[in-house]
């Protein structure tokens, strides 16, 4: 079994297609991409005693909240420490790992939801699902950008767009097994949780069976290598992953992450309410809720769309665009709300949401130019602590600013403008942050003879 | 060392058709949960 699984075992045959690659990688993002509609589960599992209503005893949003939380944050910690062993251990091994976590972390959860046990819900889904998400998102990331250099950007855009689509399967998905398993016993969700960690741990490991790694010295046919001068910061060269976070472009590239994504947190938090709160009486609950649909759409579309246009415009361009338009369009949404114009408003977020998306894609090409192919997967594990952060750090802001200002005599539908603005400020930090960010010194490229070292030791 | 792996000497057109079917298993549900989304979508614009 071993042996199956090793890295030496998976390196492709030269009529191997690489196109093969990126529905793998999709499957294993698909299954993962459901993190983002855990909470049609928060109304159920607040009924799992009292079945049609609370009772006494069941368990509060305040409790459930932590799930997704501490599964956020075991992404970032597990893509952080398990990184560098993906790079040894390769993306098959890493993948059914991966795979392996996230159907147990439903098993577990299932099994904490049927004994009432909200601790087993934080170890299955948040902290051994965490470990499943984490390296299911880096592994197939860092599998892509090694068969695709020459379209770096629109490969692993199509596999983070899977992350974004995953969702937009699961909620509804989700829905229509909760109907069918719902009973005057039972809400459903420990049925609904066997059902999907059965679906995704097949889907998951039939992805992972699919990796194959490009023999050494593989190119696409046809495509040299741009020179290092053209294209500014891309690198043919490689730097370890432990000599990449010595470095000021690692720590100005968290940066950006962690700005980007904490500000697009400050939309997904409150698209509903603020939307409602903003126009009262011209647009609905449902209306909102459709709202909330058309940003995981835009969400998505901009995972590829961004990432792969950072093909042809460049990296650095792509984010200056992000952090430069964002803060206009994060303004526009407080004016939208003054003149009364719905349609400028959910323009505007919408644009907001697909830079959202866009900037989860692009950093791992973004990485693997900076810093080479070799050791992208560790790199963008590390880096994704950032996710980890904003996670956290976004919603405690975007409440903690409303609850405040509503609490000081602030009318609701005005409480929104504050974060807004705030957003836009952490948007033009990120837009200076990537306006510093320079090629890594050249102490910290591998020589050539520490790369044959280590493949050399890799392979014994 | 590494080696090519021995379990793949399929033919171009054996390899066309596994990537074909593995990009109609990923795409029908994720079309799928698009299409489920647009329609909720649809109720912004009623």
């Amino acid at each position: 079994m071993a042996g199956l699984l090793s890295k030496e075992r998976i390196v492709a045959g030269p009529s191997f297609n690489r196109w093969l690659v990126p529905p793998a990688a999709l499957a294993i993002h698909l299954s993962i991409g459901q993190a983002y509609a855990f909470s049609v589960f928060k109304l159920p599992l607040t009924k799992v005693i009292g079945i049609s209503q609370s009772a006494p005893g069941d368990w509060k949003q305040t409790q459930l909240a932590w799930i997704f939380t501490i599964a956020i944050v075991f992404l970032g910690l597990s893509a952080a420490v398990f990184g560098r062993w993906l790079e040894h251990a390769g993306p098959r091994k890493s993948g059914v790992v991966a795979a392996c976590c996230w159907g147990l972390g439903f098993f577990i959860s299932a099994f904490g939801v049927s004994v009432h046990n909200i601790w087993l819900i934080y170890l299955g889904y948040g902290v051994l699902g965490g470990c499943g998400l984490g390296l299911g998102y880096i592994t197939p990331v860092s599998t892509l950008i090694k068969w695709f250099p020459d379209r770096r950007g629109m490969a692993t855009g199509m596999a983070i767009m899977g992350f974004g689509g995953g969702a937009l399967i699961a909620s509804p998905l989700s829905q229509l097994l909760l109907d069918r398993y719902k009973s005057a016993t039972s809400v459903g969700v420990a049925e609904t949780f066997m059902t999907l960690g059965t679906i995704y741990l097949i889907a998951m490991l039939s992805g992972a069976f699919l990796f194959r790694v490009p023999a050494p010295g593989w190119r696409p046919t046809g495509w040299l290598p741009p020179t290092p001068n053209a294209r500014g910061l891309i690198t043919h060269r490689q730097v370890h992953v432990d000599d990449a976070i010595k470095t000021v472009p690692f720590y100005l590239l968290w940066a950006v992450l962690f700005l980007n994504v904490t500000a697009g947190i400050g939309i997904l938090e409150q698209a509903s309410p603020m939307i409602q709160e903003m126009f009262k009486g011209r647009v609905r609950a449902d209306a909102a809720a459709g709202f909330v649909g058309l940003l995981s759409l835009f969400n998505m579309a901009g995972r590829f769309g961004w990432s792969s246009l950072s093909d042809r415009i460049g990296r650095k361009a792509t984010y200056a665009l992000f952090l430069s338009l964002g803060p206009i369009l994060y303004l526009t949404l407080p004016y939208a709300g003054r003149i009364g114009s719905v349609a400028l408003f959910v323009a505007a977020a919408v644009l907001i949401l697909t830079m959202y998306g866009g900037g989860f894609a692009t950093i791992p090409a973004y990485l693997s130019d900076i810093f080479g192919t070799q050791y992208v997967g560790a790199i963008h594990g590390r880096l994704l602590t950032a996710w980890s952060a904003a996670g956290v750090a976004g919603p405690v802001l975007v409440n903690y600013i409303r609850e405040y200002q509503i609490e000081h005599g602030t009318p609701a539908a005005q409480a929104y403008n504050t974060t807004m603005y705030l957003m836009a400020g952490l948007l033009v930090i990120g837009f200076l942050c990537n306006l510093a960010v320079r090629p890594v010194p050249d102490r910290y490229y591998m020589a050539d003879d520490q790369l044959t070292d280590r493949a050399m030791a890799r392979s014994r | 060392m590494s080696s090519f792996n021995q379990s793949e000497p399929r033919s171009g057109q054996q390899h066309l058709a596994v990537v074909v079917i593995a990009w109609l298993l990923v795409s029908v549900p994720l079309i799928w949960g698009v299409w489920q989304t647009i329609k909720k979508a649809s109720a912004l614009f009623r």
